[in-house]
């Protein structure tokens, strides 16, 4: 889920008198390119001190693990003092990140605070056009109140109801696609899928899924100098998000019988019925970017990681009933997360560190769910483990992820209707994938069906 | 040690002999019975572990304690007598005791 956009969007300033304003006017670019690094230097050359793990330029030429590999051998708490995001402590081995997860009395979610990704920036009176309040940047009692409003959508017996349309929809997306031509497979099939499934979860027009994905885009890339020059410009576009569904509110709150969709779930929760605008957009863009981003790189990172262990593939044609240990084994190599980040309540302990309160705190999920301590032969994908389900990629706690069950339905249904389909999906290119260390993701993967 | 026996959702019965020290949970992981997945490895946390202690025994089991109670309380489907089984350690007074599990867990 990758959230207060604007959190990931401005870096930390030296001077801390920097109003919001300059922050969401600076220039992405400029940020980056102050920020450049060399993406191919040898990861044990870097002094210990000056290792940045999160920067976005390293998952984007997929050469951050063995920074992480480095980390949880040499330092599993680190401290970097000096980055585009400001100073962050990074915790990357399993154990410790299922202990920050669980403890959120003592490590906050509240955005007021700075908010769960790197780059978040304490700022206690908010400026309400560039603040998306949201569920999954509230402590209790607040999270607990909202997140109880919208679960009854993602209860398993829920999903169960819902699992033959997404059957029926897979299996025409499927049939769709080219033979014998390249194609990409991210926007034919993982997007298409994910935003068909969240416009029948706001029970909104098909047609308007293109929107969604514009809009959950917009959410992963406002930081992103090749979409915006301004985190402000990309602000401009979301707040359409909002115009959109102040109508679809309006719409529902006329309704006589109350609708079993997540507006009208909003529309009529007890501590989600007053909201404000902001608050409204950013519930609204966190369920958008939690139901997408993720499952959608989920969907193209099973096709990768088939391909680049063609012995796994083959062991899934010979047995289809492998899908269902495949599924949680796709979600951990890929951790489509890579970090969520907290602030620290008050001074505390943690590996021999002394984390001190306000510090930021980001936990590695891509980084534990490669810990050789914790998980049995952690850097090397294997579809039919004993315990596929142990990994960190949904989060531990009162925040661990709201729509893994949908999210894993997702990826089960599509695998079992390409397997009855295809012999093969043959990646035919290279990769092109996210600049971001928030949201590990795939841009385009180009691939083939022979037939 | 204790008799525990777990009634899947489709009824079928799973008697398990389990040890003091170890959880209700770990019991029926040990003895492969399926329905509880215990994601977090009995640390509190996933909440996969639920399962909704027989009315007769509720009493001797007790409530969940205040972290449990959080975790439980996400969840839509939960009922009164709703335990996180990770959370229930094994000791003698449980022996004969009756959980069912819910038909998924969230
Ligand atoms: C493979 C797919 C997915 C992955 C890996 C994933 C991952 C995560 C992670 C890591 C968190 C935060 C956990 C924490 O802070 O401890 C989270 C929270 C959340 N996810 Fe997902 N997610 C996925 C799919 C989905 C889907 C399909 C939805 C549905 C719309 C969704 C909705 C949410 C929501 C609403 C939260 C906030 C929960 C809270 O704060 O209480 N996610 N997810
Ligand atoms: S095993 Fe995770 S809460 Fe019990």
């Amino acid at each position: 889920m990758r959230t207060a956009p604007f959190l990931t969007a401005i870096a930390m300033s030296e001077q801390t008198n920097v109003t919001r304003q300059e922050l969401m006017t600076r220039s992405n670019k400029e940020l980056f390119e102050q920020w450049a690094i060399d993406v191919d230097r040898d990861p044990n050359s870097v002094p210990l001190a000056e290792l940045d793990p999160g920067h976005p330029d390293l998952f984007e030429a997929r050469k951050e693990l063995p920074y992480f590999e480095r980390l949880r051998r040499e330092a599993p708490v680190h401290f970097c003092a000096n980055s585009m995001f400001g100073p962050y402590w990074s915790v990357t081995r399993y154990d410790d990140i299922v202990y920050v997860d669980s403890q959120h009395e003592l490590f906050s979610s509240d955005f007021r605070l700075g908010g769960i990704n790197i780059g978040g920036v304490a700022d206690p009176n908010p400026d309400p056009q560039f603040t998306l309040p949201m569920f999954i940047m509230e402590d209790p009692p607040k999270h607990d109140e909202q997140r109880k409003v919208v679960a009854p959508m993602f209860a398993p017996r829920h999903l169960h109801s819902l699992e033959n349309l997404i059957r029926e929809r897979a299996g025409k997306i499927l049939d769709a696609l080219p033979r014998n031509e390249d194609f990409n497979w991210v926007r034919h099939v993982s997007v298409e899928l994910t935003g068909q499934m969240l416009a029948t979860l706001f029970d909104i027009p098909q047609e308007d899924r293109h929107k969604l994905i514009h809009w959950s885009d917009t959410t992963s890339n406002i930081g992103n100098p090749e979409y915006f020059e301004t985190a402000e410009e990309g602000f401009q576009e979301l707040w359409k998000c909002w115009a959109y569904f102040a109508d679809v509110w309006e719409q529902r709150k006329a309704q006589k019988v109350p609708g079993n969709d997540l507006i009208s779930m909003l529309v009529h929760g007890e501590s989600t019925k007053n909201m404000p605008p902001n608050e409204y957009l950013g519930n609204i863009l966190l369920l958008i970017v939690g139901g997408n981003d993720t499952t959608r790189n989920s969907i193209t990172g099973g096709v990768l990681a088939l391909n680049q262990n063609p012995d796994q593939y083959r062991k899934l044609r010979d047995d289809h009933g492998l899908v269902a240990s495949m599924v949680p084994e796709i979600i951990r190599w890929q951790s489509p997360v890579a970090h969520m980040a907290r602030t620290a309540l008050a001074d505390t302990e943690l590996g021999g560190q002394r984390i001190r309160k306000g510090d930021r705190v980001a936990m590695w999920y891509i980084s534990g769910n490669r810990d050789e301590d914790a998980i049995e032969n952690a850097n090397r994908f294997i579809i039919d483990r004993d315990n596929p389900r142990k990994h960190v990629a949904f989060g531990f706690g009162i925040h661990r992820c709201l729509g893994n069950r949908l999210g894993e339905m997702q990826l089960r249904v599509i695998w079992e209707e390409i397997l009855k389909r295809f012999d093969t999906i043959e990646v035919v290119g290279d990769p092109v994938y996210l600049r971001s260390s928030f949201i590990r993701g795939i841009r385009e993967l180009p691939v083939r069906i022979r037939g | 040690m204790a008799k525990i026996t777990f009634i899947a959702f489709d009824g079928t019965e799973y008697v398990v002999d389990a040890q003091n020290g170890s959880s209700v949970m770990q019991s029926a992981i040990d003895n492969a019975v399926p329905g509880i997945d215990a994601d977090c490895g009995g640390q509190c946390s996933c909440a996969t572990c639920h399962v909704i202690v027989d009315d007769a025994w509720f009493g001797v089991v007790g409530k969940p304690g205040d972290r449990e109670e959080e975790m439980l309380d996400l969840n839509p489907e939960r009922e009164p007598n709703s335990r996180l089984s990770c959370q229930v350690p094994v000791r003698d007074e449980l022996d004969g005791l009756v959980v069912r599990l819910p038909e998924f867990q969230m």
